[in-house]
Order: structure tokens, then sequence, then C-alpha cells
């Protein structure tokens, strides 16, 4: 098979000017392996090394190695934890949300309705635009004195940012906004791929909407709404953008702002890498959970 | 159990008409096959009948109900499929169980269960009950949806090709399965299909459409011996039904050079186009006719013979022990009393 697949034609351009089956292949891997090693393999184990040592990168100090001292220092620190905290909550509320109104917008956009692809296009929208740009113009939206939002709720000078109670929200909000239309996106090509002829027993067996939801749609659409939700919850743990545009609450310092804040403002280069390791396998964690319950969906 | 009734039924898809004033009556208790070649209809009627679809104009009645502005639900019909539609991710128990469940049922766990147990055993699928629908072959997949349809004691059963996608063998197994189905439990059967021998072994009656309209309805033997025009003639029977263009003329048949006898005479002389069946035209030395083998199919109990008279092209089924070769030329005559005669222009059977 391969072996078929790899051979040149005979008379072929390439086979004439003698290049072998296996330069050919080479030529279309070598780039992209170099390409993954220098940008990704090579800042992943020299990160590691540096999560080992004190090296900061504003000084010319040579780098001292000091065992496992940065992962001790970060795992007892407990304001560090509260970065979790408010991370984890972050990201339960922001995903939920996009699940909610991704799915529910996908319901709505499931049947014949005019101008469906006009529709569809102007809802996903929001993520086509940069995450720093929309953090700037939700800043202006939010503003307690001239911002639309007061404006139109009536709630005269409400502040949603600086309150240190509701700026998380705030920042989850803008989340959802912009990245609903990305599950709506996924589980509208699920709700598509349903046959309507099972709709069609359904309503011939008499099954009402919600039995026939819960019963077909659900189950049917739910793999594809699993992988939806593996990906924003990912996203979702790193944000940084338009979070650190937002607000400067202690309320709002997810992990991606404490760490960049560890790395760049502090120089902490060490101690941030360490960290970033430690951020990475709760992701890795956290995915692989998702990961077996998506493997589960679909063998049932 | 009931009688279902179409009255003038006229369904539209954008531009083209699916149905054009339609009317077919099944009575209560008979399996009634819709024979028709893809596009013909068939499924729009059935369609209509279970209202998934309705009707632009036309009544449907079920029962003495007028039903045609009651939903699929209200209509209470059993729907099986060619896809199955079988519900995902449910094991067998739970798609039997699925139309019993819901709410406007009432039905309690003790009869949900007997009601089961009995669709199964009477489909043979009861060491299936347990099951993911997903791990079924083709033919235990349709018995499930069969089965789905038979544990709600529907007044009418609804079957669009529901045996088209298994393999032949099955198909046998599962049209004589259906058949005593349909004995056992006497409901109405509607039943669609494109395969003749389907229609001709199943139905009590048939319906042969064509684009939208019913050309004939009539039980097996009266569509198969008195075909109302050359479409149905040539609808059934494999191979089908030999048309040849000739003149009647008197108490005999011209056809090309060669005078074969029948049994209708016409008074005057005029064009027809003669229809025999294969297994009415007789090889025979000394006969009227001749043509040339173009082909023999030996099938083991009958010979099916290709013969080129002129430009025409017959069939014939003779017994398996005539000698013959290809390319010999033979002489063949027919049986005056099977001969049919249609209008050459319309294709109408100038008997009826």
């Amino acid at each position: 098979m391969t072996d078929v697949m790899t051979r040149l034609e005979p008379g072929s351009r390439a086979a004439s000017r003698g290049f072998s089956d296996l330069t050919i292949r080479n030529l279309f891997i070598i780039p992209t392996i170099a390409f993954l090693i220098i940008f990704n393999v090579f800042p992943l184990l020299y990160s590691l090394w540096t999560s080992f040592t004190d090296f900061r990168a504003s000084t010319t100090a040579p780098a001292n190695w000091v065992g496992l001292a940065n992962y001790r220092e970060l795992l007892n620190d407990p304001f560090i934890w509260r970065n979790f905290t408010i991370t984890a909550k972050y990201v339960l509320i922001s995903v939920t949300g996009q699940v909610v109104v991704g799915f529910g917008l996908a319901m709505l956009l499931n049947r014949q309705i005019p101008f469906k692809g006009l529709i569809t296009t102007l809802l996903l929208l929001p993520m086509m635009l940069s995450m720093a740009v929309v953090g700037l113009f939700w800043k202006l939206l939010y503003d307690p004195s001239f911002g639309i939002i007061n404006y139109f709720l009536g709630l005269g000078k409400f502040e949603w940012l600086a309150d240190p109670q509701v700026a998380l929200y705030a920042v989850a909000l803008v989340d959802i906004w912009m990245w609903s239309p990305f599950v709506m996106l996924l589980s509208l090509a699920g709700l598509s791929a349903v046959p309507k002829h099972l709709y069609e027993a359904a309503e011939i067996d008499r099954a009402g909407p919600f039995y026939t939801f819960f019963r077909i749609t659900l189950p049917l659409v739910a793999p594809i709404l699993m992988i939806a939700i593996i990906f924003r919850t990912m996203e979702a743990f790193k944000t940084f953008d338009h979070a650190y545009i937002l607000s400067s609450q202690p309320t709002t310092e997810l992990i991606a702002i404490r760490l960049y804040k560890m790395a760049f403002l502090e120089w902490q280069t060490g101690l941030s890498s360490a960290f970033a390791y430690i951020v990475l396998i709760m992701v890795v964690a956290i995915t692989n959970i998702y990961v077996k319950y998506l493997n589960k969906a679909k063998a049932r | 159990m009931a009688r279902i009734e179409l009255q003038n039924i006229t369904k539209r898809y954008g531009g083209t008409r699916a149905l054009k004033d339609l009317s077919l009556t099944v009575e209560d208790g008979e399996f009634f096959v819709l024979l028709g070649r893809t596009g013909a209809g068939k499924t729009t009627t059935l369609r209509v009948v279970a209202g998934l679809e309705k009707p632009d104009e036309g009544r449907v009645f079920i029962g003495d109900s007028d039903v045609t502005s009651w939903t699929a639900a209200e209509r209470d019909v059993a729907l099986v499929l060619q896809q199955y539609s079988l519900y995902p991710r449910l094991t067998v128990r739970g798609n039997l169980e699925f139309p019993l469940r819901p709410k406007v049922r009432n039905m309690n766990e003790d009869e949900i269960r007997r009601r089961v147990d009995r669709a199964a055993k009477t489909l043979q699928i009861t060491h299936l009950l347990d099951r993911k629908v997903e791990r079924l072959s083709g033919g235990e997949m349709q018995r499930v949806s069969i089965g789905r349809a038979i544990v709600r004691d529907p007044r009418v059963f609804l079957m669009d090709e529901p045996l088209s996608a298994l393999d032949a063998k099955l198909r046998e197994a599962l049209r004589v399965e259906l058949k005593k189905l349909h004995q056992d439990l006497g409901a109405t059967f509607l039943f669609v299909t494109h395969d003749q021998v389907e229609a001709m072994s199943m139905g009590d009656k048939i319906g042969v459409l064509r684009s939208g309209r019913l050309v004939q309805v009539g039980t097996p033997s009266e569509i198969y011996e008195r075909p109302h025009n050359t479409f149905v003639a040539r609808s059934v029977g494999t191979p089908p039904m030999n048309l040849i263009e000739g003149r009647l003329d008197g108490e005999s048949a011209r056809l090309g050079s060669f005078v074969l006898p029948v049994s209708s005479p016409a008074n005057s002389e005029q064009k027809v186009t003669f229809g025999v069946r294969p297994e009415n035209i007789v090889i025979q030395s000394g006969a009227p006719a001749e043509a040339r083998v173009f082909d023999i199919e030996d099938q083991g109990v009958i010979k099916i013979l290709a013969l080129d008279m002129g430009d025409t092209r017959l069939h014939a089924t003779v017994p398996a022990g005539t000698h013959v070769n290809r390319d010999e030329v033979v002489r063949f005559g027919w049986k005056p009393e099977r001969v049919l005669s249609f209008d050459p222009e319309t294709g109408r059977n100038l008997a009826l």
C-alpha cells in the first residue's frame, strides 16, 4: 500500500531529476520537524531546565541549580492557590455560559429560517476578532460613566470592572460573548448530522419534544459537544488578553496574568517556568478526564 | 383496525407535482402493495398517509375519521423505513419500549414488559433484547424496527421498502415472515416497493404508480394477466412481457412476414402492439414464426431464450430439457388465448 503511494510516476519531472521517493518525503517533512524543534521542543525543554534554577532573564548572573525549590515555593504560596481558585471559577462560568448560549443558538438555527446563512455568519463574527481588541472595546462598553451597557440597563454609574465582586463575571461575560459562536458552530455540525428520519420515527412513535431531545438529539450531539468543551476549557484556562486589558482587580487575576507578571514584571524566570509547568500538568490532567468521557460517549 | 382512503390527493414539491389527483382505498386487514419506480411517488403517498407530509389538495381517511389535518402522532400509525431508523445508544429493549413510554400512552411497566416480550418472541429477537442496536446485523436491525412497529398494536402499518437494504436470502426470509405477521395481526398493511417480485408475492392487492398517478389497482393475478396498459404489462414479470408491433387482421396477427393466430378477432384491420408473456411463447418445429437464438440463460428448471425476430428482441421461457444452440434458427408460435393487444399509440389494453 505505502509502496504504491510513495512510488513516483516513472516519467515525471521529479523522477527524471533523480529525486528518490525518500528525498521527496524528506523535503516535505524536514522543514516542519525543524520548525517544531526550534519553536516548540527547544523552548519546552529549556524552560523545564530553567524551572529548576534561579535564572533571571533580566540579569547576566549565571543560573544556579536549585532543584525543586521553585516548585516547593509555588505550591506553598497561598496567593498562587487563590489564582487557581479564581481561574477555576472563571473557567466554570465561562465554559458553562458558552455551552448554554452556543448550543441554544445552534438549536434555533437548526431549522428552516429565512436568511439563515447571513444570520450564522453574523453570529460568528465575535470569534473572528482579536482578543485584545475585544478587551479594549468591552472596556468602553462597561465604562461606568459613558458605557452603553449602563445606559441601556439604566444602572447609573455601576462599576462593572472596578467592583471586586462583579469584575470576574464581567470578564467571563466577554469570553462568553466571544466564544459562544464556536460552540454554536460545532453544535450545528453535530445537530445537522442527526438523521432526519429518526425525528420522523420519534414523531410517529408519539414522543414529545423533551423526550426526543434527551433520547435522540443530545446523545448524538454529545461527542462533538464534548470536543467543543475540551477546546474551550483549555483556552479558558490560559485566558490572558482581554482579562488583562479589562481589569486589574486582584479578584480577576487569572493564572495566566499572574504568570505574566511573575515572568516579565518581576523577572523571576526560573520560578515562572516552574509555574508554567504546574499549569501545563493541570491542563493535561483535565483534558485527559474529558477525553475519557469523550471515548465513553463514543463507545456507547 | 382500519381502512385507509386517499381522496384526490395532490402533493407538490416546489414546481413538481409528486402526486397528481391520487385516489386509493386500502380495505381493512388488506396487504396493499404500492409498486413503482424511483420517483413515482410511492414514498410520498406513504408519508401523506403517515402524516409526515400534508397534501396540497385532497383528503385522507383512516378508519372513519378524516385525518387530513391530524399530526403523525395523532394518527397512530406505525411506520417501518428502509433505513431502519433505530434510536442510537439504546438497547433493543430500549428501542422496543420507546413508542410505549411517552406519557400520552400512560402505560404501566408490566404492560410494557409484556408487549416487548411478545413482540420480541414473534420476531425471534428475544436473545438480542439487551444488545445495543449498533451491534446488530442489517436483518436484525430491520426485525427490531418491525418490532417497534408491532408493540403498539397500531391500526395501520406503513412500510417503506423495508427489505430493500437486505441481502437476497434474508429478504426472502423476511418476506415470508412479514406475510405471516400480517395474517397473525390482521392489521391493514400499506407496503411500498420497487421490487415487482416482492409486490407479486406479498400483496393481496397491488397498486401500480407512475409519475404520481395510480395506473392500475388489482390482485397480483389481475395485474399479471390483464394489465391495463403496456406500462403495467412491463412492470411485472421476469423477463417482462414481450411487446411486438404488428397488425391485427381478422383472426390472425401479422408480425412482419409471419402470420400467427389470435383468439380475439377484430372486425377491421388495424395496427396493434401484441403483448405476450415469455412463458406463452412455444418453440416448436413447424410453428408459424421464425427467430434466431441470441442468448440462452439456463436457470435450472427453465431456460430463458433471447430471440431475434428481425429487429425485435423477444424472450421465451422454455423447459430446461429443450435443446437449442446459440445462433440457431428456431420456429416458434404462441398460445393465442394468452395474447393481449394494446393500442400502439396510447398503450391501452384494447380488450378492456
